[in-house]
Formats: C-alpha cells, sequence, structure tokens
C-alpha cells in the first residue's frame, strides 16, 4: 500500500473542505473494497478522508411509511436491527447477505453504493425500492443515481449522507452468489408498492437497473409463472469466469420467479 | 502516526505509518502472532479478531481507523491452561490439522455463537463463509461449535 | 493392570488421543516461518514476469537500487553468473524409446527467458517490505514478448518453446503390453470410450510460502527457516545441485508449517535467492508470499487430457484398458513434475480390478504456464478418475449396476498378493469389504426414493461411486532409483531414552497439520510401554535429526512410523543385554512387555526406565556394550502400501440453476491399522473437501496469452463450510503385510476416490450427460438444456 494522509472529520462540511483541498483525496467509509484495492497498490489516494467520525452519518429511523438509514451505517447494524427487520424486513434480509460476517460488522451502506461495484447487494435495494439517496446538497433518487460501472451520479467530493427506503407493501431479495468471492452473480429485489411492482437487478449488468420488462408483466400478473413469458436480452450483460452474459439473464428470471415466490408467501 | 488502542484489555500505543494494517500492528508491533495472513483480498479469514466484541479482518482496518479500538486476538480470550470453551470445542473435537486458519476460525465461531440462537448444522457453516480452511473440510469445525451450542 | 498400563494403552495404537500440537495452535503459540523475525532482517520481494513467454532483453537495476531503503537487487542472470546451478527435477523419466526425458534450462530465477507469468526474474531487498516492494516497481525489465503455448491439448503442435525440446515433449513414456492390449480390444464385446480433462488445481495451503533466510560470517553457516514438507531434501537440493553451501554448513528447519498438500515439497526459486542472498549480504532476510504470487508460483496439480477405452466380454469382466494421456508440465520439470503423470500415475490403472491387459501413453508437454508437480494424490486422483469414470461409464451402457459391475471384476482376498499388469504387486486387500459398507452406510437399496423426493422439489439427484486403489509410502528404493528417482525413498527414525527415562523420538518425516507429534507418540508409547506423556516428537531440523525424505504421498507413518518401530526394536535389544546383566541372567533369558524386561519364569523384572538409568550410570553394567539408550534406524520399506477403499457421492442438481449440492458423501477406507482415528477420519475429510473442491468448483484457468485469470480467492473458488455437507467416513482393516505397523497411509484417499464419485453422481443426475470438471452452475445449466 503506498502512504497517503489521514483525516478523520467531524462534520460532513469539513470532510468537503478536505476533500477539495487534497490531491487525489478518497473518502474511506468502511474500507471493505477500497482497502484490498490499495493492499494490491491498484488505488493510490493521496489523502484518506476517513468519515467514520461524522455522527449525523450513523443510524437508524424508521417509520410505517420510511426507513432512514445513515450512510455509516453498518451491513451487521441494518441486518440485526429490530426496527428494520419489523419494517422493512426485505433490507434486513439483504444486509445479511452481503459479503461475510467480518465483512458485515464493518462494511457501511453508504460505502457500498457510492462504489456501485455491478456485483453488490445494496444497489439492488436502492432501485428495487426507489430509495432517495441523500447527500449532503441533493437528493438524489434511486432511478437516477447508477450510472455505469463503479460510476454514479454523485459529483466529486460529494458525499451520501443517508439513504431514504420507502416502505413497500411486502418485497424479496433473492442472490445467486458468486461461490468465489459471495458478490451477486445476480440478485433482484421484487417489491409491491400497493400493487405498483418495482424489480431491481444487481450483478448483470455494468451497475444495478430496474428489469421494466419484468416490472411490466408483474404488474398485470403477481405471479411466478408470469415472469416465464418474459424476454430478458443479455445484450450489455456481464460474462466472465463464472456466469456468461446468457446464463446471467437466465439467473434474473429465475431469481424474478423466486423472489415473486417469496413475496407471495410473505 | 501514534495509534492507541486496547487489546486483551491492554492499553497499547504504537507508532507506525498511516499505510500499516491492524495486523500488521497486532503481528509486528505487539507481538501477537496468533493472528495470521492467508491472503490480500480479505477473503480467507485468517486474521479475523474481534473489535468492540465483532468478528472483523484485522487485514482490512488501517492503523488510524484503529485510534481507540477495544481488539481481542486469539491470545486474548484463553490460555493453556484455561481454555475458552471453543478452544476447548476445537481440540476436543480435532477441529484442526495445520492450525493456520485456527484462530480466525475461532475468533469467528465466538462471534456466530453470540449472535445467533439455536444454531444448527446449516447456519454454522454458512456462519463460516467468511473462513477458509483447507485442511479439515470443516466436518470438525462444524461439529466443535456445534458442541458449544449444545452445551448452551 | 497397573495405573502406567492403563494410560499407556489409553493413549497408545488405537486410541483417539486429542492432539498435543493443538494447544499451542488453538491459543495462537503456533510458530510458522512468517512468525519468526531477525533483529536485523531484511526483506525480499520478487520481480516477477508479467508475460508467458519472453526474452529477457535488459534489466535496469539502478533507479531501484537509489529507492530510500533498498539494499540489493540481484537478477536471475546475476545468480547464473555467480555459479548458482539449476533447480533440478528429481526423478529422471525415461520415453517408451528409452530416450531421457528433455528437460529445459531451470535457472533458479530466469535469466535470458521468462516462461510463464508469476516467475521471477530479480529479487530486491530492502531494510523494510515498504522499501523492498517500492524498489521492486522500479526495476526496469526490458521484454521481447514471444508466443506463449498455454493449451495442454495442442501443446504438441505448437510453437517449440525450448531450443532442443521437439514438440515441446519432455517425454513419451509408456507402460503396459500394447500388443495384447490391442488383441483384448479385438475380441472385446463391448468397448466404452471417454475423454477426460483433468482441471488445473491451485493447492492454496492457507499458509503462504515463506523463508527467512540467515547466514552466519564467522562460522560460514547457512540457516534457512522455510515452509517445508521435506527439510533435507531442500538441504540436499541446496547442497548438491544449486550449490549454495555444503550440507554441513547449511541447516534447514521448517517449524510449524501451515499445510502443504504436496505444494510445500517442492524447491522453489524463492528461498533458493533468498538464502543466497542472504550469504552475498551476510544479513538475513526474510520473504513471505502475498497469496496472489501463491495463486501464480506454487507449483500447481492434475492439467491432464486423456482418452481411455475399456474393453468389456459378454459376461461384463474387463478385458482390456488402453489409456492416453497427455499431462502439463508446466514451464519447468518441477522436483517431481515428471514422476506424477507416469509412475504415479500409469502404475495405479488397474485398480482394484483383473484387467488382464492395459496399456497407458503419457505425453508430458510443456508449456507457458506454472510448473505443474504433485498436489494431494499426485497422479492417482487422476488415475482414479480415468478408471472410475470409465467403469460408471460402462456399467450405464450396458445396463449394469455400476456397483455390481465393479464387484464381479474386483481382486479377491485370495488373489494377493496380486501383480498387476502395470508393474506393481499389490500385498492384500478386501475390496468388497470397503464396497459393501459403503453401500450399507448410504443406504443404497432407497436411493430410488431419495431421488423421487428430489424430484418433486425440481431437483434431479444422482449417484456415482469410485472404489480407488493408491500406491502410498513409496518403494522400495531400489526399484524406485531403477525407475528413475533421484532419491533413496526410506525414512529415518531415533529414539533416544534419556538417563530419567524420559523419551526423545526424532523423526525424518514432517507434520504440517498430520499430527504426527502425537501419533508418532502413541507408536512409541505402545511399543516401549512408555507412558505418552513421557515421549516428545521432534521433526522438520537437519540441525537436530538424520537425515529424512519428509512428508509426502502418504508415507509418514508406513515409512516413518517403520523407522521408529526398528529403532525401538534396536532400543529393547539393547535393554535386554542391560536388562540380563541387571538381573544376573541371560540376555536369552529375558522378555520385554509393556515398558518391563521380564526374566523368564521368575518374578523378577526391571522396567524400560531402570534400565535407561543403568545405561547412562554404568556402574555395575556389562562390560562389552556401550553406555547410553539411544539408537537409530533407517527403514526402506519393501514394497508400496495399497490403501484403498469405496467412495459414494450423491448429488442434487438444481434444474432451474444448474447448482449442483453435494448432498451425501460416503467414504469407506482401508488403511490397514490405524493409530489414530480422529487424526485418520480428520485427513478423509480434508481430503473429500479438495476432492469435491476438483469436482464442483476449483479450476486454475489461464487464458489463450498465458495470464492466470484465477489469480486470487476472489475468483479461484475455494470450498467454504457451506458448500459441503457432514460426510459420513468408515473404514475396513486388511493390514499391511510387509511393515510393522501394518499401516497403510491415510492422507490422499479422500481426495482420491472424491472426484471421480461426484463426477459419477453428476453426470447420472444429468441422465448420462458428460460434463468436464469443475461441474460450474453454468456448466451443469447448459447440459440440463441439451447443449
Amino acid at each position: 500500500m503506498y502512504p497517503y494522509n489521514y483525516h478523520r472529520p467531524t462534520q460532513v462540511a469539513e470532510a468537503v473542505a478536505l476533500f477539495k483541498a487534497s490531491d487525489d483525496p478518497m473518502y474511506l467509509s468502511g474500507g471493505m473494497t477500497l482497502i484490498p484495492t490499495m493492499k494490491q497498490r491498484l488505488a493510490a489516494p493521496t489523502d484518506l478522508i476517513d468519515l467514520s467520525g461524522i455522527e449525523e452519518m450513523s443510524g437508524l429511523n424508521a417509520t410505517a411509511e420510511v426507513v432512514q438509514v445513515g450512510a455509516f451505517t453498518q451491513h451487521n447494524v441494518v441486518a440485526r436491527s429490530a426496527q428494520v427487520q419489523a419494517t422493512l424486513p426485505v433490507l434486513a434480509q439483504l444486509a445479511g447477505l452481503i459479503g461475510d460476517n467480518q465483512v458485515r460488522n464493518r462494511g457501511t451502506i453508504g460505502g457500498s453504493v457510492a462504489n456501485s461495484d455491478p456485483a453488490a447487494d445494496y444497489p439492488c435495494a436502492i432501485v428495487g425500492l426507489g430509495a432517495t439517496v441523500v447527500t449532503q446538497q441533493r437528493s438524489i433518487s434511486g432511478d437516477e443515481f447508477f450510472k455505469d460501472l463503479f460510476e454514479t451520479a454523485l459529483e466529486p467530493g460529494e458525499i451520501i449522507t443517508r439513504i431514504d427506503f420507502p416502505v413497500p407493501t411486502r418485497a424479496a431479495y433473492r442472490k445467486f452468489p458468486n461461490p468465489a468471492s459471495r458478490y451477486a452473480v445476480v440478485g433482484v429485489m421484487v417489491a409491491d408498492f400497493s400493487g405498483s411492482i418495482r424489480v431491481g437487478v444487481t450483478g448483470a449488468g455494468p451497475c444495478a437497473f430496474r428489469a421494466s420488462g419484468i416490472e411490466e408483466v408483474l404488474n398485470r400478473e403477481l405471479s411466478a409463472d408470469a415472469v416465464d413469458g418474459v424476454e430478458v436480452p443479455d445484450a450489455g450483460f456481464n460474462s466472465d469466469l463464472h456466469a456468461s452474459g446468457e446464463y446471467r439473464a437466465h439467473l434474473v428470471k429465475i431469481m424474478a420467479k423466486r423472489a415473486v415466490a417469496d413475496l407471495l408467501h410473505s | 502516526m501514534k495509534v492507541s488502542l486496547t487489546v486483551n484489555g491492554r492499553a497499547e500505543e504504537v507508532d507506525v505509518p498511516t499505510n500499516t494494517l491492524l495486523v500488521d500492528i497486532l503481528r509486528t508491533n505487539l507481538g501477537l502472532t496468533g493472528t495470521h495472513v492467508g491472503c490480500d483480498t480479505s477473503q480467507c479469514g485468517a486474521c479475523t479478531v474481534h473489535v468492540n466484541g465483532g468478528a472483523v479482518k484485522s487485514c482490512t482496518i488501517l492503523a488510524p481507523q484503529a485510534e481507540g479500538l477495544e481488539v481481542t486476538t486469539i491470545e486474548g480470550i484463553g490460555t493453556m491452561d484455561q481454555l475458552h470453551p471453543m478452544q476447548e470445542a476445537f481440540r476436543e473435537c480435532h477441529a484442526l490439522q495445520c492450525g493456520f486458519c485456527t484462530p480466525g476460525m475461532i475468533m469467528q465461531a465466538i462471534d456466530l455463537v453470540e449472535n445467533h440462537k439455536d444454531l444448527d448444522n446449516c447456519g454454522i457453516r454458512e456462519g463460516l463463509e467468511g473462513n477458509i480452511c483447507r485442511c479439515t473440510g470443516y466436518h470438525n469445525i462444524v461439529r466443535a461449535i456445534q458442541s458449544v451450542v449444545d452445551q448452551g | 493392570m497397573s495405573e502406567t498400563d492403563q494410560t499407556t494403552q489409553a493413549q497408545g495404537i488405537g486410541a483417539p488421543v486429542r492432539r498435543r500440537e493443538d494447544l499451542r495452535f488453538i491459543t495462537g503459540q503456533g510458530q510458522y516461518t512468517d512468525d519468526m523475525n531477525r533483529a536485523d532482517q531484511l526483506y525480499a520481494v520478487f520481480c516477477r514476469s508479467p508475460y508467458a513467454r519472453a526474452e529477457i532483453l535488459s534489466i535496469d537495476t539502478a533507479e531501484a537500487m537509489a529507492v530510500e531503503g533498498a539494499v540489493g537487487v540481484f537478477t536471475g542472470q546475476q545468480m547464473v553468473d555467480d555459479g548458482v546451478g539449476d533447480l533440478p527435477c528429481g526423478w529422471l523419466v525415461k520415453g517408451k524409446d528409452g530416450s531421457d526425458m528433455k528437460s529445459s534450462p531451470h535457472p533458479p530465477m530466469a535469466a535470458r527467458y521468462v516462461n510463464y507469468v508469476g516467475e521471477p526474474y530479480a529479487v530486491v531487498v530492502g531494510t523494510s517490505l515498504a522499501a523492498a516492494k517500492r524498489a521492486a516497481e522500479s526495476v526496469v525489465a526490458d521484454f521481447k514478448e514471444l508466443n506463449a503455448v498455454v493449451d495442454v491439448a495442442t501443446a504438441a503442435h505448437s510453437e517449440q518453446i525450448y531450443d532442443g525440446i521437439e514438440n515441446n515433449l519432455a517425454y513419451e513414456w509408456a507402460l503396459g503390453d500394447e500388443d495384447a492390449t490391442r488383441m483384448a480390444f479385438a475380441k472385446a464385446a463391448h468397448v466404452t470410450t471417454i475423454e477426460l480433462v483433468n482441471n488445473r488445481l491451485i493447492p492454496n495451503a492457507m499458509e503462504p510460502r515463506a523463508c527467512l533466510g540467515c547466514f552466519d560470517a564467522a562460522s560460514g553457516e547457512y540457516t534457512l527457516y522455510t515452509t517445508s514438507q521435506n527439510p533435507h531434501l531442500e538441504r540436499l537440493v541446496l547442497s548438491a545441485f544449486v550449490q549454495i553451501a555444503p550440507e554441513h554448513k547449511l541447516r534447514v528447519v521448517a517449524p510449524d508449517v501451515g499445510g502443504g498438500f504436496g505444494s510445500k515439497i517442492f524447491v522453489y526459486a524463492e528461498e533458493t535467492a533468498v538464502i543466497w542472498a542472504a550469504g552475498k549480504l551476510a544479513q538475513p532476510i526474510k520473504w513471505v508470499a502475498e497469496r496472489g504470487e501463491s495463486f501464480l508460483a506454487d507449483a500447481h496439480g492434475r492439467d491432464h487430457v486423456t482418452r481411455a477405452e475399456l474393453a468389456v466380454d459378454d459376461t461384463g469382466r474387463f478385458t482390456g484398458l488402453k489409456v492416453v494421456t497427455t499431462a502439463n508440465l508446466g514451464a519447468y520439470l518441477s522436483t517431481f513434475g515428471s514422476a506424477v503423470p507416469t509412475y504415479l500415475y500409469g502404475t495405479l490403472l488397474a485398480g482394484q480390478y483383473k484387467t488382464p491387459n492395459i496399456y497407458v501413453e503419457v505425453q508430458g508437454v510443456y508449456t507457458n504456464t506454472c510448473p505443474v508437480d504433485a498436489y494431494r494424490g499426485a497422479g492417482r486422483p487422476e488415475a482414479t478418475y480415468v478408471l472410475e469414470r470409465i467403469i460408471e461409464q460402462a456399467a450405464r451402457e450396458l445396463g449394469k449396476d455400476p456397483a455390481d459391475l465393479r464387484r464381479m471384476n474386483m481382486i479377491q482376498p485370495e488373489d494377493f498378493p496380486y501383480a498387476t499388469p502395470v508393474a506393481l504387486t499389490y500385498d492384500v486387500g478386501n475390496y468388497e469389504a470397503s464396497l459393501d459398507k459403503a453401500l450399507e452406510l448410504i443406504d443404497y437399496n432407497s436411493f430410488e426414493s431419495r431421488q423421487a423426493a428430489a424430484a418433486e422439489n425440481n431437483k434431479r439427484r444422482g449417484i456415482g461411486f469410485a472404489c480407488y486403489i493408491e500406491a502410498c509410502g513409496l518403494a522400495p528404493s531400489k526399484l524406485a532409483t531403477e525407475l528413475g528417482a533421484g532419491v533413496g525413498l526410506y525414512e529415518s527414525g531415533e529414539i533416544r531414552i534419556n538417563p530419567t527415562g524420559s523419551v526423545s523420538v526424532f523423526t525424518g518425516s514432517h507434520s504440517h497439520g498430520q499430527g504426527h507429534e502425537t501419533t508418532f507418540a502413541q507408536v512409541v508409547a505402545s511399543q516401549l510401554g512408555i507412558p505418552y506423556e513421557d515421549i516428545e516428537v521432534i521433526h522438520g531440523d537437519t540441525g537436530r535429526m538424520d537425515f529424512g525424505l519428509g512428508t509426502y504421498g502418504s508415507r509418514s507413518l508406513a515409512v516413518g512410523g517403520s523407522a521408529l518401530v526398528a529403532a525401538g526394536n534396536k532400543i529393547i535389544s539393547k535393554g535386554k543385554k542391560i536388562a540380563a546383566h541387571m538381573m544376573q541372567a541371560d540376555e536369552a533369558q529375558i522378555d520385554f512387555k509393556d515398558g518391563n524386561f521380564i526374566l523368564q519364569d521368575s518374578n523378577q523384572s526391571v522396567s524400560i526406565q531402570e534400565v535407561a538409568f543403568a545405561a547412562y550410570v554404568p556402574a555395575d553394567y556389562p562390560e562389552e556394550l556401550e553406555p547410553g539408550l539411544s539408537e537409530k534406524a533407517f527403514y526402506d520399506p519393501k514394497n508400496f502400501t495399497f490403501p484403498a477403499g469405496t467412495h459414494i457421492a450423491e448429488v442434487e442438481v438444481d434444474i432451474d440453476t444448474g447448482v449442483t449440492t453435494l448432498v451425501k458423501f460416503v467414504a469407506v477406507d482401508d488403511f490397514g491399522h490405524i493409530i489414530n482415528p480422529l487424526v485418520v477420519d480428520g485427513q478423509v475429510h480434508g481430503g473429500v473437501a479438495q476432492g469435491a473442491g476438483q469436482a464442483m468448483m476449483e479450476h486454475g484457468i489461464y487464458d489463450e496469452y498465458g495470464q492466470l485469470q484465477t489469480g486470487s480467492l476472489m475468483d479461484y473458488c475455494m470450498p467454504r463450510a457451506d458448500d459441503l455437507p457432514d460426510f459420513d467416513v468408515d473404514t475396513t482393516v486388511t493390514p499391511c503385510t510387509h511393515n510393522p505397523l501394518g499401516v497403510k497411509g491415510c492422507g490422499e484417499a479422500g481426495a482420491i476416490g472424491s472426484p471421480a464419485a461426484i463426477m459419477n453422481a453428476v453426470t447420472h443426475a444429468l441422465g448420462n450427460k458428460d460434463i468436464s470438471m469443475p461441474a460450474t452452475p453454468e456448466k451443469v445449466w447448459r447440459a440440463i438444456r441439451g447443449e
């Protein structure tokens, strides 16, 4: 790992100021992706701005309509939260599937979402639930947030402070994990908002996206079998040692069917 | 930079470059070589320790992030004369062979049992997804953890 | 029975003694190589080839040396110029035409050419690891990239890698009677043909390789601490071939070693360069591999392509087997790389069966990939895979029950000793006993109901068999050296009874997880009737024990344990002389039992502890006898041992996703007598997990340019706890007839039988659709779709 300057601000504004004053800075949240990347010398920021000292970025708040998760909240905090389990169980379940226990004790929702790894789990919830990504300067719609491989709507220096998840009538998440990395080869979130269906997909493409074709048929008929009739085109899908684009397209359908089945049984 | 932390109940202060990892502080600065490094991608879990009570991978924590942490390593949970029940179970069930993954495996196993009720075979296996063992085929590790669960 | 006797029995041969080494491992007190440090040590980092094949045009080290903290940069050419010899291959295989195998030059670090990605061409030494890394990044190497040969199947028809090695062939080796086998096929009622790929595996012992090289200028002595399965072999090679230092000036210590599985047998570039550079700089140097380096440069395993044919007569008896295999040796012949796909493979193709005619041909090819050498099982899993897959296939083609077809062809207990058509003579076995027990444990008769239950869950359930045999404890030295082995295959053992009766046991065998400190103490406790607690087993240090050959090929107990028994016999023999003197009797009147020398037809006896004291305080002592009670022995086995057994796997395939789950696994093994059942079961569990990894998950993949695609644990699928079920393991016993313990070896069996059993189950679930290992979800999904 290359040397770097370390900062630990206590206010968001201070973090942003530090970011602007540094040559090649990066924000450090849980560090579960960034630190291994730095260890392998694939990332070499001049300055690391550790967000762990900013109190306002931690914590959970749930009402009947919305679950607000501070950006610095660790995956296990979400997974084990009685509030989240009661209000938005699908989010607790999804958080409990990220990485492994040790990673879930350190990794944060803000870090995961800002990184936009194509195979991460949380982006699926952002898209699938239509969450709002709140930064120090604006609110970004979940549909607008993920742009491309490791690319988001965030501007340089912009910090995610909180994520607001609207509470659906019911929802389910199914993940097909990569046997080596345990990231999602494909993950599908199906959410029912009073009869209006959203389907989020991670792992399949360069970033998380909504599967509009599946949404369309499920809005007509909410059943697992309905998904059979959908064509999921694999153009632009990820293809690697573990799964071709074609197989991923197939898995999107299967995971969607299983999520729908779960949802109907919930 | 100077980093102050508590390790196995003892206050420690070390002076290390910022790009030092917690595992290096433990192994090199504090001589606690029971925590091992088995990979460079945070996959293998050999470096698992407890931070503020939960299992984490000490290879994925930077020195400055360690400021103020309460760290417990394999050396801090029991001694040869007075083993932790999980250590005792690993020995009793022959849950280790080469011993390299063992400290991390035991630290994760303790976290697992503390945070889950009524663990069964499947739950134990899922709970070990962040730890790789190449020797045992996991059979006896699962048996050891189950025996601790069954003891209550 | 006295309390002492009971204790001895409770911790003697056959007892499930909890391992004594565990105490230090579970408390974090193990001492692995990376846990050792010298106050003034330097740190080594290797510059590794980014190309699969290239000519090194120049290496500029000036900038690297300018980095603060850089102490030295040494290139492969500098080592060559300094007289450092090539890394040798320890087994000279002769081709079927009688010619010697063709060895490529193999300097410890690349000098003129690099031949695989990750091959080291320079080592940088610095005052800190960070300094050495920075300096290594500043080494400027200019390469001329050359076309790489990567694919094993086409390597012999690809561009020639080395001058003088045509068709990239190290050898074309054959075994068996080709004409007789051809005749058998001409008369066959049925011929089954199968084409198989045995996937490349990357060992991944959890402890990465490491070393700490020290040189003491005052004495001229080198000490190398390293992650080795066989420190004496390391010393022999570094002395005799690489010319680092004469053996008496080089001490090699292998302390606690975190798993090996074969990969830590070999002498590698890194420790060679480190110990040499430590001498150059007269300062200790430490190197610890990062996992990425382990992937690139630890010798890989397997990597065969094979076509096999089985001739069967109209009653179902096997009449002939023909096997043609191309084996990937990688870029260089690693320490035992040549022997693995020949003498450890072709000789095993008879399996448990009375097939009268067998012929095998093996082409050993060079490719621009990491060298391939022994990995858990080493040749025997590959042989078992061929044989057990083709037999299962034949059973399906003939509509016969796979267990029945195997049973009717098995060598029977009365047939032993049984000489196979492929050069081995099995001493003993009872193959049907293992098969019967395995069938019972898996509840074979109700498989169909389990299959039907799975179908209701949209899953296909399959069952598969493997009745394997392996040859362990490679032997005897005379035969092996005639076949090309460069070292003997004996083992040493020494038992020192100390004056107060405690015992120090030294073995040339090495434990890196096997538990010798416990099991070898059990052996000595049983033989000498000395309390287990009073016995210490010491291994892994050329400075402390006699020459030995270390641990590989499941040899430790069968060979190393037998050496200890031989040393123990000498102790008893000398003890009888002393005891006779003490009891004023004749040596012939003395019996030894349970730790006591007993005068026949009397109630007189002296304990071995009393005898030991007399031996060290020889006040009243036989005149002609040397004082002391310490004996050593070298044991050279008369034959291989032949563990064998039946493994049965059941898998369920998810029709929607292609995910294959191993749901049941039964292993019934005959390892002869068992010293510690706890340890033996553990060895089987671990072996089965590695075999399941090969069958379902693991695959070392290079792209067409020779870049390793599975170079980290993010991409290479290591089995984890939730990928595996509990295993059901049991044993049957036919004691080995030619070693004093009647033991056979248990370290590799799990990895030998399981891949074939699991893949037979997978192909069964797929309605006999063949797929190659590993049975990944996408591959299985495509097979289900009929692709």
